[in-house]
């Protein structure tokens, strides 16, 4: 690697004041998963690293019935993907978390880093998208909050600013009966990245779908939400045809291009294929 | 650049090294500290060579910077021993055969450690997946999960 000038400030205001004297070409670390292969081998040569490590406050997983879930942008994959509360209630979101790399790589990579390094295919975020997660961010001008699905805005590119660190996520309570699942296919079983992910949550009101959220991953320059096929099962009771139907919106929501994990017709294939089975088990999972 | 000072347990040892910042933990364990037990296989994350058992996880040391781990609990292949005698998934390899060239095995054996240390009676599809990380080029992987299948037996 580069040299490299390294900081490891102990608060979010020392860290946040690093990036605003230093400017943009500063990156911050945090699993270094992304960061230090990026480094190693993708050219990127930053003049500053500040470490996230010793700053106090990004860990912790807390769930409260009113506030729903909070989870630190520190919080490693294999804590999220191993805590009780989120495989009950939020389990396309440990379900996505459980499926990165491999267990070394589970217990570096974190999700705010999964999130920040904003890859079409990262594999937290159409779940925490499905759960209509929001992302807390601090910076120099002071706090905001902005939805995950509206952090992207293209490959490797958020909105945060140079100055900005990304604190954590809030996941609302789901409603009483809802299930959801993330899938996702990739051309090796495990340590490969997906071709296509698939994140549903279906929340039944009444025999009927009350509110239906599908987010895609990787058929598109950032995760997409596939809200045509959404506003079609929302209000409907769920059967064959709905969801046959859902699947084909979903399709036509997708815009995926050709590369190694597949060409761009298989992954629409893998689009319809994916989305109408993962209907069905966010169904039975919100049935039972 | 400022060199930093760095200080680690290892195997129950303490250890310091003052360093460039970017180094990764494997460099520094490697070529500092002469222990040279884990291998530089990929260097990205990709084939666990480099696995060291940080603060009680399994980390690929290849992706960790140096000065992350200040202050750390590591474990490497060379510590897995205690008083001469080698630790049951060590002699399990070696009884089941498990070692061709031996460049994956370090990161294996630790790898297969973690595993019985939380499961200790896994089922293969568990072995399978807790050494996902770990690539072998030589043995076809079959020994090496009736290694570990057979250390938690003993
Ligand atoms: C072998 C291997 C397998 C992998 N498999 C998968 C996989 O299956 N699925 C998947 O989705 N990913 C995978 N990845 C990618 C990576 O592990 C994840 O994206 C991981 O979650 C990144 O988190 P990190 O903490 O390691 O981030 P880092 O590498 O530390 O940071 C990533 C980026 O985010 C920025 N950043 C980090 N934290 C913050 C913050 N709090 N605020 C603002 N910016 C921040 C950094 O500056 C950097 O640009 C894999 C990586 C490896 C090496
Ligand atoms: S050398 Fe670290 S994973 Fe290959
Ligand atoms: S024994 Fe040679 S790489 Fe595994």
């Amino acid at each position: 690697m580069h040299r490299f000038e390294y900081h490891a400030p102990t608060s979010l205001d020392e860290a946040v004041a690093l990036l605003k004297e230093h400017g943009d070409g500063t990156k911050l670390l945090a699993g270094g998963t992304d960061l230090l292969v990026h480094m190693k081998e993708g050219g990127l040569h930053p003049p500053r690293v500040v470490s996230l490590h010793a700053v106090a406050g990004l860990d912790g997983i807390t769930l409260d019935e009113s506030d729903g879930l909070s989870i630190g942008s520190a919080v490693s994959m294999d804590e999220i993907a191993s805590n009780d509360a989120i495989r009950q209630r939020y389990a396309a979101l440990a379900e996505g978390a459980g499926v990165v790399g491999s267990v070394q790589t589970r217990s570096m990579a974190t999700i705010g880093g999964n999130v920040a390094n904003a890859a079409p295919s990262a594999d937290t975020t159409p779940p925490l998208a499905v759960f209509d997660a929001t992302a807390q961010i601090v910076g120099s001008g002071g706090t905001r909050e902005v939805p995950v699905i509206d952090l992207f805005e293209g490959p490797g590119s958020t909105v945060l600013a140079g100055d900005e660190v990304l604190t954590g996520f809030k996941l609302p309570t789901p409603p009483a009966d809802t299930g959801s699942i993330y899938q996702r296919h990739t051309p090796r079983k495990i340590m490969d990245i997906a071709a296509v992910g698939v994140g549903v949550r279906l929340s039944l009101g009444g025999g009927n779908i009350g509110e239906a959220r599908i987010c895609l991953g990787a058929v598109a320059a950032t995760i997409i939400r596939a809200t045509e096929a959404e506003d079609a099962l929302a209000g409907h009771p769920p059967s064959e045809e709905l969801f046959a139907k859902a699947a084909e919106l979903a399709q036509a929501a997708s815009s995926p291009i050709s590369d190694v994990r597949g060409s761009a017709e298989f992954r629409r294939h893998l689009v319809g294929v994916m989305t109408k089975r993962c209907l069905d088990i966010a169904l039975e999972r919100a049935q039972n | 650049m400022a060199k930093l000072e760095v200080h680690y347990t290892i195997n129950g040892r303490a250890h310091e090294a003052y360093i460039e910042p970017n180094l990764t933990l494997l460099e520094v364990v490697r070529d500092e500290l002469r222990l040279t037990g884990s291998k530089e296989g990929c260097g990205t994350g990709d084939c666990g060579a480099c696995s060291m058992i940080v603060d009680g996880k399994l980390v690929t040391s290849c992706l960790m910077l140096a000065p992350q781990a200040d202050g750390a609990e590591i474990t490497t292949i060379e510590g897995l021993a205690t008083n001469g005698d080698l630790h049951p998934v060590q002699q399990a390899f070696i009884d089941t055969g498990a070692v061709q060239c031996g460049f994956c095995i370090p990161g294996m054996i630790l790898a297969g450690k973690v595993l019985l240390d939380q499961n200790p009676k896994p089922d293969e599809q568990e072995i399978r997946s807790a050494i996902a990380g770990n690539l072998c080029r030589c043995t076809g992987y079959t020994k090496i999960v009736e290694a570990i299948a057979a250390a938690a037996e003993a």
